[in-house]
C-alpha cells in the first residue's frame, strides 16, 4: 500500500494530505494550550471569570450544533429542546433526586438529551430545509410548554431548580472541588477539550465527510448509496448529546437550572453566535459566543447602553450575515487567501497544471498502474441471463404518458446505446431503471432480483447506479473528496457508524479513490475544489461518482452533453476505456460516438421502443430516419441528419 | 365543569384565533411561495403593524386610523426590507435566508422595546364594537365577533388579488414555477417586491387588528410566528387554502385545548402537527416536491 503511494508528484500530495488527518494531535494541542493559557492571561485584561466560563459552555453546545449545521447543513432552530432537557434532567438528579454524582449526573443528562434528541429527529427530519427550521422551532416550543405546565412539579416551572452542586474529583491522595468563577474553569475547559477531539475526530471520519455530502448535495449522496436519512439523524442526535451536556454544565455554572434554558432565545441565541463564529469549523461558536457575550458586558457596563445592547447586537449580526458570508472565521480565511494571492499573483499562473488546456480537456494519463479493488460485499450473483431487464415499464405523469409498455434487456458486459428524439421518454426511462422514480407499472429485473419498488440507494448498493445529465456534484469539496464520497458507499454499505475511524484507516479507499480519478483522467485535479474545474472536468467526474461506487451496471445519462468537439473526442475514449469489462447503457444525442461505442442501439419515439439493432441496422432503418427527419423518405445518412 | 356556552365561546375563540392565524400564515406562505425566502421576522411584523397601529391611535383615537396606518406603515417597511435587505438573498442559500431575517426579527423587536418598553400597551376597539353582544344561548365579546368579520373580508381581499387579478395570476404561476415565469418575461424583480409588500400589508394589519383583543408588548410576535409555521407545516406550504385550513384547525385546537388546560395546547398543536406530517408530510393542502 505504502509503495503504491510513492508514486511522483501527485502520490506525495496525495500522502501529506492523508497525514493531515493522521497528524492527530496540531489542533488539539493547540486547542489543550490554550484553554491552559486562558486563566493565566484573561484576569489581567480584567474579563470575568464568569463569562468565560458561559463562553464555554455556548462554545460546547455549539460544536454539535456546529456540526448539524455547518456540516450537515440542517439549521434547527430547536436546539434549546435538548439544552433545557440534558440541563433539567442533571439538575434534578442532582436536587430533587438526591443523586450526589455531578459527573454521572451529566453524562445520564446527556444521554436522555440523545434519546429525546432521537425521538425529535424522527418527526423533524420527516421534511427538509425551511420545513425542518419551522419543525424545530414549533417542537422547542412545545418543550418551553412542558417545562412550564405539566411537568412543573419536576422542573420547578418558572422557578427552576436552585442548588445544584459543583463536582469534586477524588483521586485518593487528595480531593479536586471545583467550586466557581476561575476555580470552575478547568473543569469546563477539560469538557470543551474532550468535547472539541471527539469532535475532529467525528468530522474527519467516514461519517463527518458523508455529512457534508449531504450538506453539498443530499440527492447524490442518497443516488450514490448512502442512507441519508439515517446519516440525518445521526447529526441530530450528536447535536442534542452536546446540548444535554452543555445544558447540565449550565446548571452546574449558575448553581441553578434556569427556565429560560428552554426558550427560543437560547436557539436563536446558539444560531447567531454560530453564524458569527463562522459554521463549519467547529470553534466558530466559541467564538461567536465570545463575541457576543463580551460585546454584551462591553456594551451593558462600559457603554451603559441597558436594555439597548440587543438591539445593537441584531443590528451588527444582520450586518455581518450580509456582508461576511462565513462569519468571522471564514472571513479571516478569505483574507488569507486573497492576501496570498495577491502577493504571489503572476506566479501562480505559472503553476497552473500545465495540462488543462482552453477545451478543459487533460492527456490521458499514461501508466496507470493502481488496480481496481474487489469489493467483497459487491460479489455478483450467481445468476444467468441478461442483468437487467424490463418488462411492460410505464411512466404517466398527469396525463402525459412519457414511457409506454417497454420491454427492453441488457446482457452482462454489453454497451447499449439508447437515442431518440428530444422528449422521447428516455431520461425518464432511466429515472425508473434507478428507482428514482417508480413506474406507473411494469417491472424492472436486476440480476435476477426484483427491484421495482426499491430506493434509489438500495439500488445503488446493488450495484446498478447512474451519472446524470445536468451534473450532480458536491460542489465545495474537492474532486478527491467528492469521489471518496461514492466510494465509503461502496465500501462501508449504506449505512455505518464508525465515527471515530480516520478516513485513511478504511482499506481500500485510497486505492479506490485513486483508481478511479485515474480512469476519469483527473487524478492532477484531485485536490481542486469542484466550483473551479472546467465543464469538461466536471462533466469526467460525474461519471467518476457513479464509477466510484464500483457499479456492475453503469447507466449514463447524456455523459456527452454540452461538450466541444475536442473534449467528446476525450469522452469517448475514457469511456471506452472504462467500458472494459463493465455494463454499460449510454443515452445521447451523439449519434456518431454512440454508433462508435455502443454494439446495440435501442431507439425510443413518443415513450416506446421503436427499433433496436446493432448500429449498422440503426442506420440504415428508415422508421429511425423518419422518427429523426420527420416524414421525409429516402436514404438519407442519419449522421450528415444529427449534424 | 364545562359548560355548553362556554365550549361555544371557546369555539369562537378559536374561529376568531384561526382567522388571524390563516390571515398571517397567507401572508407568510405566499411570500415563501413566491420569493422561496421564509420570513422569520414575520412575527416580529406581525408585533409592528400593532404598534404602528397603536401610535397612530393615540395621535387620532380613531381605530380605524389606526388600522389603516398600521397596515401601511408595514407595506413600506415590507417594501424597503425586500428592496434594501431581501433580494440580495434571493441567490443566497435558505440557511443565510433564515439568518438574515431572524437577524430582522431581533432589531424590529428590540427597537419598538428601545422606543416604547417592555410594558404592555392597550389599544380600545371602536365605541360601535366594544361591550358584548347577546347570541341568544350566550353572550360573547363584541369585538372578538367583529374580528372574525374583519378578517374574513381581509382574507377575502387577499382572494381576490391572488385569484382574480393578473398579479395574482403571476404571484400564483410563481409558486408553481418561479423559473417560467421569470423566462416569459415577467418583470419578476417588481413582482417580488409587491408580493413582499402585500405580505407584510397583512401581518400588519393581523397586528393592529388583534392589538384590542390582546395587550400589546414587543414579544407578542413571537409566540404568532411558531404558530404559524405550525399552520403552513399542517397547511402546506405555497398553498393559500391551506394556510386558512390550517390556521382554523391550530386556532380551535389551542381554545379547545386552553379550556381544559391551556399548559396542554402547544402539546396538542405538535401532536396535530406530527400526525400530519406522519400522513402527508406535504401538509393537507400542499403539494409533494415543494420545499
Amino acid at each position: 500500500m505504502t509503495g503504491k503511494r510513492m508514486r511522483g508528484k501527485q502520490a506525495g500530495m496525495m500522502t501529506s494530505s492523508v497525514m493531515r488527518s493522521h497528524q492527530f494531535g496540531l489542533v488539539e494541542i493547540m486547542t489543550g494550550i490554550a484553554l491552559i493559557a486562558v486563566p493565566l492571561i484573561l484576569p489581567y485584561l480584567g474579563s470575568a471569570p464568569n463569562t468565560v466560563n458561559r463562553i464555554l459552555v455556548w462554545g460546547l453546545f455549539g460544536i454539535g450544533f456546529d456540526i448539524l449545521f455547518g456540516y450537515t447543513g440542517l439549521l434547527s432552530f430547536g436546539q434549546s429542546a435538548l439544552y433545557g432537557t440534558g440541563g433539567f434532567v442533571t439538575a434534578y438528579l442532582l436536587t430533587r433526586a438526591g443523586f450526589p454524582y455531578v459527573i454521572p449526573a451529566l453524562i445520564i443528562g446527556m444521554v436522555v438529551a440523545a434519546i429525546v434528541g432521537y425521538l425529535v429527529g424522527l418527526v423533524a427530519l420527516r421534511r427538509t430545509g425551511i420545513y425542518f427550521a419551522m419543525i424545530t422551532v414549533a417542537i422547542a416550543e412545545v418543550f418551553y410548554f412542558v417545562e412550564f405546565n405539566p411537568l412543573a412539579e419536576y422542573t420547578g416551572g418558572e422557578n427552576g431548580l436552585p442548588g445544584v452542586p459543583t463536582p469534586s474529583i477524588p483521586l485518593g491522595f487528595t480531593t479536586l472541588h471545583f467550586t466557581t468563577g476561575w476555580s470552575l474553569y478547568p473543569f469546563l475547559a477539560f469538557c470543551y477539550f474532550i468535547g472539541i477531539v471527539v469532535a475532529l475526530r467525528i468530522v474527519r471520519s467516514p461519517v463527518g465527510t458523508i455529512f457534508r455530502a449531504i450538506r453539498e448535495n443530499p440527492l447524490r449522496a442518497a443516488a450514490v448509496g448512502h442512507n441519508v436519512h439515517g446519516y440525518k439523524l445521526t447529526a441530530f442526535v450528536i447535536a442534542a448529546a452536546y446540548a444535554g451536556i452543555a445544558g447540565g454544565l449550565l446548571g452546574v455554572l449558575q448553581a441553578f437550572m434556569p427556565p429560560e434554558a428552554f426558550t427560543f432565545d437560547t436557539s436563536g441565541q446558539l444560531v447567531i453566535q454560530t453564524a458569527i463564529g463562522g459554521r463549519g469549523t467547529l470553534f466558530g461558536p466559541l467564538l461567536g459566543a465570545a463575541v457576543w457575550l463580551f460585546l454584551q458586558d462591553f456594551l451593558q457596563a462600559t457603554l451603559k447602553l441597558g436594555a439597548a445592547w440587543k438591539l445593537v447586537l441584531g443590528l451588527v449580526f444582520v450586518v455581518l450575515v450580509v456582508f461576511l458570508r462565513h462569519g468571522i472565521i471564514g472571513g479571516i480565511v478569505d483574507l488569507y487567501r486573497w492576501l496570498r494571492r495577491g502577493r504571489r499573483g503572476a506566479a501562480d499562473v505559472d503553476e497552473m497544471p500545465a495540462d488543462v488546456g482552453t477545451d478543459g480537456s487533460a492527456e490521458v494519463d499514461e501508466g496507470a498502474t493502481t488496480q481496481p479493488v474487489t469489493l467483497p460485499n459487491r460479489d455478483a450473483p450467481q445468476y444467468a441471463g441478461p442483468i437487467l431487464k424490463a418488462t411492460g415499464l410505464t411512466k404517466h405523469y398527469g396525463g402525459v404518458i412519457a414511457n409506454a409498455d417497454i420491454d427492453f434487456s441488457v446482457d452482462r458486459g454489453e454497451l447499449r446505446g439508447i437515442i431518440g428524439p428530444n422528449g422521447a421518454g428516455k431520461s425518464t426511462f432511466f429515472k425508473m431503471l434507478t428507482c428514482e422514480v417508480p413506474p406507473t407499472s411494469g417491472t424492472i429485473v436486476f440480476e435476477g432480483r426484483d427491484i421495482t419498488r426499491m430506493r434509489v440507494t438500495d439500488v445503488c448498493q446493488l450495484g446498478l447506479t447512474k451519472s446524470y445529465q445536468v451534473n450532480q456534484l458536491f460542489n465545495r469539496l474537492t474532486v478527491r473528496e467528492n469521489v471518496t464520497i461514492a466510494a465509503l458507499a461502496a465500501l462501508r454499505g449504506k449505512f455505518r457508524l464508525d465515527m471515530m475511524r480516520s478516513l485513511a484507516k478504511i482499506p481500500g479507499l485510497h486505492e479506490q479513490v485513486e483508481h478511479t480519478l485515474e480512469l476519469v483522467n483527473l487524478s492532477k485535479r484531485r485536490d481542486t475544489p469542484v466550483s473551479e474545474l472546467a465543464y469538461g472536468e466536471k462533466r469526467r467526474l460525474e461519471v467518476g461518482l457513479a464509477l466510484a461506487s464500483s457499479p456492475r451496471l453503469l447507466l449514463l445519462d447524456e455523459p456527452l452533453a454540452g461538450m466541444s468537439p475536442a473534449e467528446r473526442v476525450e469522452t469517448v475514449k475514457l469511456l471506452k476505456s472504462i467500458a472494459q469489462g463493465r455494463t454499460m447503457i449510454i443515452i445521447d444525442h451523439d449519434m456518431d460516438a454512440l454508433f462508435e461505442l455502443a454494439e446495440r442501439i435501442t431507439v425510443l419515439q413518443e415513450g416506446r421502443v421503436l427499433v433496436e439493432g446493432t448500429p449498422e441496422e440503426i442506420k440504415g432503418n428508415a422508421k429511425v430516419q423518419e422518427a429523426y427527419l420527420g416524414g421525409v423518405h429516402g436514404v438519407i445518412d442519419a449522421q450528415t441528419a444529427v449534424a | 365543569m364545562i359548560s355548553w356556552s362556554n365550549f361555544v365561546s371557546q369555539l369562537f375563540n378559536g374561529l376568531a384565533l384561526g382567522a388571524l392565524l390563516a390571515l398571517i400564515s397567507s401572508g407568510l406562505t405566499i411570500i415563501y411561495g413566491t420569493l422561496g425566502v421564509l420570513n422569520l421576522a414575520h412575527g416580529a411584523m406581525f408585533m409592528l403593524g400593532g404598534y404602528a397601529g397603536f401610535v397612530a391611535y393615540q395621535a387620532t383615537g380613531s381605530f380605524a386610523i389606526a388600522v389603516i396606518a398600521g397596515t401601511l406603515f408595514l407595506g413600506v417597511v415590507g417594501v424597503v426590507m425586500e428592496r434594501v435587505i431581501i433580494r440580495h438573498f434571493y441567490s443566497r442559500p435558505h440557511e443565510d435566508q433564515l439568518l438574515v431575517t431572524f437577524g430582522l426579527s431581533i432589531v424590529y423587536v428590540e427597537a419598538v422595546r428601545f422606543f416604547f418598553s417592555s410594558q404592555s400597551q392597550t389599544v380600545q376597539p371602536p365605541k360601535l364594537l366594544t361591550g358584548i353582544t347577546s347570541l341568544g344561548f350566550m353572550v360573547y365579546p363584541t369585538y372578538r365577533l367583529a374580528v372574525v368579520g374583519i378578517v374574513a373580508v381581509a382574507l377575502a381581499a387577499l382572494f381576490i388579488v391572488l385569484y382574480r387579478t393578473r398579479l395574482g395570476m403571476i404571484v400564483r404561476a410563481g409558486i408553481e414555477d418561479s423559473l417560467m415565469v421569470d423566462s416569459l418575461g415577467i418583470n419578476v424583480d417588481r413582482v417580488f417586491m409587491v408580493v413582499f409588500g402585500i405580505g407584510a400589508m397583512a401581518a400588519g394589519f393581523a397586528g393592529i387588528v388583534n392589538a384590542p383583543v390582546v395587550s400589546l408588548t414587543p414579544d407578542v410576535g413571537e409566540a404568532i410566528l411558531v404558530q404559524t409555521f405550525v399552520v403552513i407545516v399542517i397547511g402546506g406550504v405555497g398553498s393559500f387554502t391551506g394556510a386558512i385550513l390550517g390556521g382554523l384547525i391550530a386556532g380551535e385546537i389551542i381554545s379547545i385545548t386552553s379550556m381544559f388546560n391551556p399548559g396542554y395546547a402547544y402539546v396538542m398543536l405538535f401532536a396535530a402537527m406530527t400526525i400530519v406530517l406522519m400522513v402527508r408530510p406535504q401538509g393537507l393542502l400542499g403539494t409533494k416536491g415543494r420545499e
